[in-house]
């Protein structure tokens, strides 16, 4: 107990440096807990991917569309036991900076794909009932202050128009992984007035999204279904949810890799200035060392004592800076959740940075150790006076 | 001016050193340091024995190697040559190891500059040499009470040393060396930092140890006036004994 009231209290004996150091790893440390939180939010889509829903999109590319007559040849293949459909509308709502995702879905069968998306019985209902209706995740009605059994008007940027909807349900995530922040509608809405206002781009999808039976059918089903299709006007690229979601964020991976790199330097640099303040503190301590070791203190206490202090100065500043990671990331959602939707620290980032914390500990203690440790006790004293 | 009045006056006899066993027994000892490439000769063949409850005032000029003397009898440098043996140990066989617990339960120190650790109050300094003891934490309070009444300083224990004087600090710094109840007591210049005044309660202060409690005391000074108090005064001059004591 004495050690670590010694060791406490040799950590805050310089309050102004011991303060400023900490006030750095504050700021290191929630940098890199929000960077980390950040790439988290890039694969949050990935890591939301169930293992049982396939995505079929045109194997060109995913803006050009598929017939609706697939769906039935889909059905028969073995190891599908569920295909709905849909396409990425890319509606506004009022103005260009609502942007937010929606779609129009076949609802019954999307509904039972993604039973993450919570919604009660009786709105499950009125949607599937109302040809215009829509159900809204609950972050982005709240966003825009929408309840169920108001009318909302989209503006349609791939579908021209104004798009009248009414809100028949709110969907709620199982869990934090899951986006509320999306809008979907009916796929049958917007064929039919497709085939009012454009006939050419009536009865086609962007995507099916099929569920199957069992996780490790997936090759098999996904090789049937492309093969199926093979020679077509339209031929199909079969592939996991999960593969579908990490084709989006491949095209960003540059940026990924840089932000990843740009939060290990703030670690790097982080250590250094602890380095840099463990070896002042060492070398304005070096006769006291020498004190501990005459009375008779062994190696191992003196190094107990320096990494005992570097491990309190950056663990401190690593306390608080997970305690600021918490708000700050909270503060980010509502100023920027229509573009990272799922934006929370993972458990997983909290321990990166106690990791991080430990390491920069440990590895400003390294040198100021060996240093302390190796002083002859006669050169140590003599240091003194 | 001079203090008609030494340090041990009133204080009682001094140990007749006469029946008492040889506890320091230095042999052959050489020590050099090596400053860039030349080697420099700081202490050569000395020989010279302490008795139980002596109290010895190595004395010379700067640079005369009576402080590396006083490191190598406290087993805190290493000699080049030669032998010491305390209390019938060979500490120059001892690794660092071995020699760190020897000084542990052996040696109490006492520095120029006191060497109290300035975090700590008063009692944890005291308390400290104890910690490597095997006593437990009301033991150790017992043994850190009573070694602060001996330095009348029980009314001190929870100020640091900043809040102390110098005098003060230095008895505390006696405190610590004390404790442990250790075979020597080695004081390097101990009233070096001191005024007159505090600097007589110093060495009134060890020369109680020395009479009262028969500490054998080997201490380094240049003040005369402090080597009073000492019952044997050795000169060294250029590394070697100038063994004209009186």
């Amino acid at each position: 107990m004495r050690t670590l009231k010694l060791l406490i209290r040799n950590a805050f004996r310089h309050k102004l440096r011991s303060g400023l150091t900490i006030l750095g790893i504050t700021i290191a440390i929630l940098a890199f807990g929000m960077l980390r939180t950040m790439v988290n939010a890039w694969y949050a889509g990935v890591e939301a991917s169930s293992a049982n829903r396939l995505v079929i999109r045109n194997s060109i590319s995913i803006v050009f569309p598929l017939p609706i007559a697939y769906k039935d040849k889909i059905r028969q293949v073995s190891g599908v036991n569920l295909v709905s459909w849909g396409n990425w509308f890319g509606g506004v709502y009022i103005e260009e900076k609502n942007f937010f995702p929606n779609f129009a879905v076949e609802p019954k069968s999307y509904l039972a794909l993604y039973p993450e998306y919570v919604i009660p019985d009786l709105q499950r209902t009125t949607f599937l009932n109302d040809r215009k209706g829509a159900v809204a995740g609950r972050k982005i009605a709240e966003k825009f202050g929408w309840q169920v059994g108001d009318t909302v008007t989209l503006k349609g940027t791939i579908f021209p128009g104004n798009w009248e909807f009414a809100i028949r349900g709110i969907y709620k995530g199982r869990d934090r992984s899951v986006d509320e922040t999306q809008l979907f509608f009916h796929w049958d809405y917007l064929n039919e007035t497709m085939k009012k206002t454009a006939s050419r781009r009536a009865d086609q999808v962007g995507f099916y999204m099929i569920g199957i039976t069992n996780p490790n059918l997936a090759g098999e089903v996904s090789t049937t279904i492309d093969a199926t299709f093979k020679n077509s006007l339209a031929e199909t690229l079969t592939e996991t949810e999960k593969a579908f979601q990490m084709s989006f964020v491949s095209m960003t991976e540059a940026i990924l890799i840089a932000i990843q790199l740009v939060s290990i330097v703030i670690i790097v640099i982080i250590m250094a200035v602890v380095a840099n303040t463990m070896a002042m503190t060492a070398r304005e301590r070096i006769g006291e060392y020498a004190i501990f070791k005459t009375l008779g203190f062994g190696g191992w206490f003196i190094a107990g004592l320096i990494f005992g202090e570097s491990l309190v100065i950056s663990l401190t500043g690593t306390a608080i800076g997970i305690g600021l990671t918490f708000p700050v990331a909270e503060a980010f959602h509502d100023y920027l959740g229509t573009y990272f939707p799922i934006f929370f620290v993972e458990r997983h980032t909290v321990y990166l940075d106690i990791a991080a914390g430990v390491l920069v500990g440990l590895v400003a203690g390294l040198f100021p150790t060996w240093r302390a440790v190796n002083i002859r006790i006669a050169d140590g004293l003599r240091r003194i006076g | 001016m001079t203090d008609p009045v030494t340090a041990c006056d009133g204080q009682g006899p001094p140990v007749d050193l006469e029946n008492q066993p040889v506890i320091v027994e230095v042999r052959n000892v050489n020590k050099a340091y090596l400053r860039g490439n030349h080697v420099i000769p700081v202490l050569q063949e000395i020989n010279f024995d302490i008795r139980a409850g002596e109290f010895l005032a190595l004395m010379g000029p700067s640079g005369s190697g009576k402080s590396t003397l006083l490191n190598l009898i406290a087993g805190i440098d290493k000699v080049d040559s030669g032998t010491i043996v305390i209390g019938g140990v060979d500490i120059t066989a001892l690794d660092e190891t071995e020699l760190a617990h020897w000084r542990a339960t052996n040696v109490g120190f006492i520095f120029q500059f006191y060497n109290l650790i300035p975090v700590l109050t008063a009692f944890e300094n005291v308390e400290l040499p104890l910690q490597l003891t095997g006593l437990s934490r009301s033991e150790r309070r017992e043994h850190v009470e009573m070694a602060l009444r001996v330095v009348n300083l029980s009314h001190r224990m929870d100020h640091y040393p900043s809040q102390l004087s110098g005098g003060e600090q230095q008895r505390v710094a006696i405190a610590r060396a004390v404790v442990t109840d250790p075979t020597i007591l080695v004081a390097d210049e101990p009233t070096g930092d001191l005024d007159r005044v505090s600097a007589k309660e110093i060495m009134s202060l060890m020369c109680r140890l020395s009479r009262e409690s028969g500490k054998t005391i080997i201490m380094v000074t240049h003040d005369p006036k402090a080597a009073e108090a000492a019952q044997v005064i050795r000169h060294l001059d250029k590394g070697s004994l100038n063994d004209a004591h009186p």
